[in-house]
């Protein structure tokens, strides 16, 4: 680790709908009456077309925006819901935001650790790593973990350059300690008493790891000024800072209230809030606990005034709307047997050679600029669409994924499946050029007009449950 | 240089089967029901025609692949049967190939046969099928309701319309139709509606209600074709000949380039001017008798008044609601009851509508009997507003 180097940017995304927990509560407390004390505030639902992949994708987006040149040479994503045990959940990031292929990824997984481990990683290797965190979380209905669990995605962008902060050291100690576990087999977490977890977890192992990051690196404990600890059980984080000698102001806020612990994802979520408040100087501690506990400490730089405004957690908190329909987000999860109608039936198969001929149009959204007329198209043809050129073989690749949008035409549809009926769609048209009929997302029913500014969000296009692919394709939501 | 077909060919003799939800009965009865009614009105014999035309969209809902089904369903002795399929403008292009083929003197007679079993699917609306492979992972999720939806939207956004006025005029449509098709004994919807009926119908894409949708039917129609002069030599007066028979095919402009803005058929603009000028009209508003446009939603028909010049553009609602294409207004649009009350099996579609203009120029319209017409325009168009085909028929007394 060089003067030069570490953390240069910072990202995060979080699904728009937020389930209440009351909703929660309601439905499920007639058979789990303790949920009743749960009963606050809300946590981040992943839409039905959001997975680990799209979440990150668009965390990553937010950390790169403002960054010309980046200069990616490793993408890792880290989670313990990549949509594919095996296939590179990361190289479909890596396509979706345009990487080079001359490029190195990494999927990490397995622990509640795996993006603080993925980071002390990136920053302890050479070249720079985007590193994304995401998670889907499924948890059984009238569970606390249902509760306490949020789906989310960060990601920082890490290596040499001009640091925003610094790493001044870590600590990673591994213990065997099973607060909860899922194995491959299952889909739900299962979990072991909270008391337990508390004292002889959180309390014993993370203090401990603590204490050997201050012993290493030389710093005061009280010297913090941001300590960021996931952790959903009450009182257990200022035990934690006491126990390490860490002051209580400088214990940030788990953003429990608002979003629900984003599992692997979730150090990284407060870290990335961290940093957005941060000024030159302060001492961030992160911590993340799961068969043992990863600790790091950073000292921000003078560098983080001059980072371009990027959304991160404050803006991904802001596009925000409530959901009280507990029946949508089970159906959502797949957790109720719904009729979905004849019309789900269809068969949703990707023919894979098709889809790698055109990866860069599906997965990028790149279409074409055409080098003689200049005229902007998506899709490209061979021949340019502008009937006074018809040029062939003129288009230079034009990703379309960071380019505004406005609503040409639109409907609400109600015929055709959706997980989500209505589905909404219409023609757009890129600002500069370039027009297609697109899915929305996010969007809210009766409130699309043409005219409408619209992004372009990376999603789930199709579940081909007949063989469990997932396919990946860009939506226009509202602004 | 090209003379165009206005006068070369006259229709012998057609047949429509009863369009519904046919559940008793195969394409092939559908399409034998037809062929019956079209032979006896040709006063020819099967072994007679020389060449086929066999529209069908939808071929896995029914009858499969190829020309196969109609010669053998037919018994047609041998003779080339093409099977064509272009959206939902399969049965015009079905009419176009036996016109051409008769106007180019290869074969005297020939026939074109539409047909569609829709009403095997298990659900309502439109069966689902597959656009192609790389299509499905870039298009959005659309149905055909939505995808003509969207003129409406952006029909508003143009003209600065409330939305309450262009849904009163896509009511009036629908009204209009019903009280036309209620006086057809071959249409599968015959009772008639009140405009708030379709105000009020249950919504199936914003703004298309349940009555803003045409119906979706079991059905086949066809006709023979042959030389006016063969005609006349089989007995035949007062011949129907074909003015016009044009297609416009989207080339990508609309949906990838810059000027087309959602609100009209590109398409039908070219190719309706095509029509007139094969046609020799010059003034359509005065020469053309009536209409049977693609009405698969109201909003269709709204949009299409205008790209077929009779209404100007973005006047077509006051045209509509003062009543200019009801039965009783100066051009009657929809006379049989169009796709709204007929439903539209795909392949049969076109020739159902270029059917009712032959009745009507034969004086044999019963009921919906217009006085005297000269000129019947159909329409038939196929795809989604962005993306289509869109194909004219001019059809009229020869020598007119």
């Amino acid at each position: 680790m060089t003067n030069d180097s570490g953390i240069l940017s910072y990202g995060a995304y979080l699904p728009r709908r937020r389930l209440q927990r009351k909703s929660i509560a309601a439905a499920n407390s007639w058979f789990a009456p303790g949920l009743r004390g749960l009963a606050k505030g809300e946590r981040a639902m992943a839409n039905w077309d959001e997975d680990a992949v799209t979440m990150a994708v668009e965390a990553a987006r937010d950390c790169l925006a403002g960054l010309p040149s980046p200069g990616v040479e490793q993408l890792i994503l880290a989670s313990t819901t990549h949509p594919y045990d095996d296939r590179q959940n990361s190289a479909i990031v890596a396509n979706a935001i345009h990487l080079p292929s001359s490029l190195r990824v990494l999927d990490v997984t397995g622990s509640q650790r795996a993006g603080t481990s993925a980071l002390i990683g990136a920053l302890d290797g050479s070249g720079r790593s985007l590193l994304t965190a995401a998670e889907h979380r499924l948890a059984k209905a009238g569970s606390p973990q249902e509760m306490h669990f949020g789906d989310g995605a960060a990601a920082l962008l890490v290596g040499s350059g001009k640091p925003i902060a610094r790493l001044i050291g870590s600590h990673s100690e591994t213990v065997d300690f099973v607060h909860q576990f899922r194995s491959s087999e299952r889909a739900h977490d299962y979990a072991w008493e909270e008391r337990w977890i508390r004292d002889e977890g959180y309390l014993k192992i993370v203090p401990a790891a603590l204490a050997a990051l201050f012993k290493a690196t030389g710093v005061a404990p009280a010297a913090v000024t941001q300590f960021c600890l996931p952790c959903t059980l009450p009182r257990v984080v200022p035990g934690v800072a006491k126990r390490a000698g860490i002051a209580e102001s400088a214990v940030r806020d788990n953003l429990a209230a608002v979003c629900g612990d984003t599992g692997a994802a979730h150090p990284l979520l407060m870290l990335a809030h961290a940093l957005a408040q941060a000024k030159a100087g302060d001492l961030i501690a992160v911590a993340a606990f799961g068969q043992g506990c990863d600790a790091l400490l950073f000292e921000v730089t003078e560098a983080i005034a001059a980072l371009p405004a990027r959304g991160g957690v404050d803006a991904a908190l802001a596009r925000r709307k409530e959901e009280s329909n507990y029946l949508r987000f089970l159906a959502f999860n797949d957790h109720i047997m719904l009729e979905r109608g004849m019309r789900a039936e269809a068969d949703k198969g990707t023919p894979l050679t098709t889809l790698f001929r055109n990866r860069d149009m599906i997965t990028g959204l790149i279409g074409g600029r055409c080098r003689n007329c200049g005229t902007l198209q998506y899709p490209r043809g061979r021949y340019c669409v502008n009937p006074k050129c018809n040029a062939l073989d003129s288009q230079d690749d034009q990703a379309f994924s960071d380019t505004r949008a406005k609503v040409m035409s639109y409907t609400g549809d109600v015929l055709t499946y959706s997980a989500d009926p209505p589905a909404y769609y219409g023609m757009i048209e890129f600002d500069g050029g370039g027009r297609m009929m697109a899915d929305f997302t996010d969007f809210d029913e009766g409130k699309v007009e043409v005219g409408l500014p619209m992004r372009m969000m990376f999603r789930i296009k199709e579940h081909d449950a007949a063989r469990g692919f997932v396919r990946y394709f860009w939506k226009a939501a509202p602004i | 240089m090209a003379t165009g077909i206005r006068d070369k060919v006259a229709i012998l003799g057609m047949g429509c089967s009863k369009f519904g939800e046919r559940w008793d009965r195969n394409a092939e009865d559908l399409m034998v029901e037809a062929f019956e009614e079209c032979l006896q009105d040709a006063g020819v014999e099967r072994n007679q025609i020389e060449a086929a035309w066999f529209g069908t969209a939808i071929e896995e809902q029914h009858v499969g692949k190829s020309g196969v089904p109609l010669a053998m369903t037919l018994r047609l002795p041998y003779i080339p049967v093409t099977r064509v399929e272009n959206y939902c403008a399969t049965g015009t292009e079905a009419f176009r190939g036996a016109v051409y083929a008769v106007a180019s003197g290869a074969v005297d007679i020939a026939l074109a046969l539409g047909v569609e079993k829709l009403k095997d699917t298990g659900y309502g609306g439109l069966p689902q099928r597959g656009r192609g492979g790389l299509n499905n992972m870039y298009w959005a999720n659309i149905s055909a309701p939505g995808s003509f939806a969207q003129l409406a939207a952006a029909y508003r956004a143009k003209h600065r319309v409330d939305p309450k006025d262009l849904k009163r005029a896509m009511a009036h449509i629908s009204v209009k139709s019903h009280d036309n098709g209620s006086l057809n004994p071959k249409a599968h919807l015959r009772n008639k509606i009140t405009e708030d009926d379709v105000m009020n119908a249950p919504m199936i894409a914003d703004p298309l209600g349940l009555y803003d949708c045409c119906g979706v039917s079991d059905g086949s129609a066809c006709a023979i074709v042959t030389t006016p002069d063969i005609a006349r030599g089989l007995g035949k007066k007062d011949l129907v000949s074909v003015k016009a028979v044009q297609l416009a095919v989207s080339n990508g402009q609309e949906v990838q380039f810059g000027e087309w803005d959602g609100s009209y058929f590109a398409t039908t603009r070219v190719a309706a001017g095509r029509a007139y000028k094969e046609a020799g009209i010059a003034d359509p508003r005065k020469r053309i008798s009536m209409f049977d446009v693609h009405d698969c939603f109201s909003v269709t028909e709204l949009v299409t008044m205008e790209d077929l010049g009779i209404s100007q553009e973005g006047k077509a609602i006051g045209d509509v609601l003062d009543g200019f294409y009801d039965a009783s207004g100066k051009i009657p649009c929809q006379i049989d009851g169009g796709l709204k009350c007929f439903g539209h099996p795909i392949g049969a579609s076109g020739l159902r509508m270029i059917y009712e203009m032959y009745l009507q120029l034969n004086g044999r319209a019963g009921e919906r009997q217009r006085p005297d017409p000269v000129l019947g325009m159909t329409h038939n168009l196929g795809g989604f507003p962005s993306q289509n085909v869109s194909a004219i028929t001019i059809v009229g007394r020869h020598g007119a």
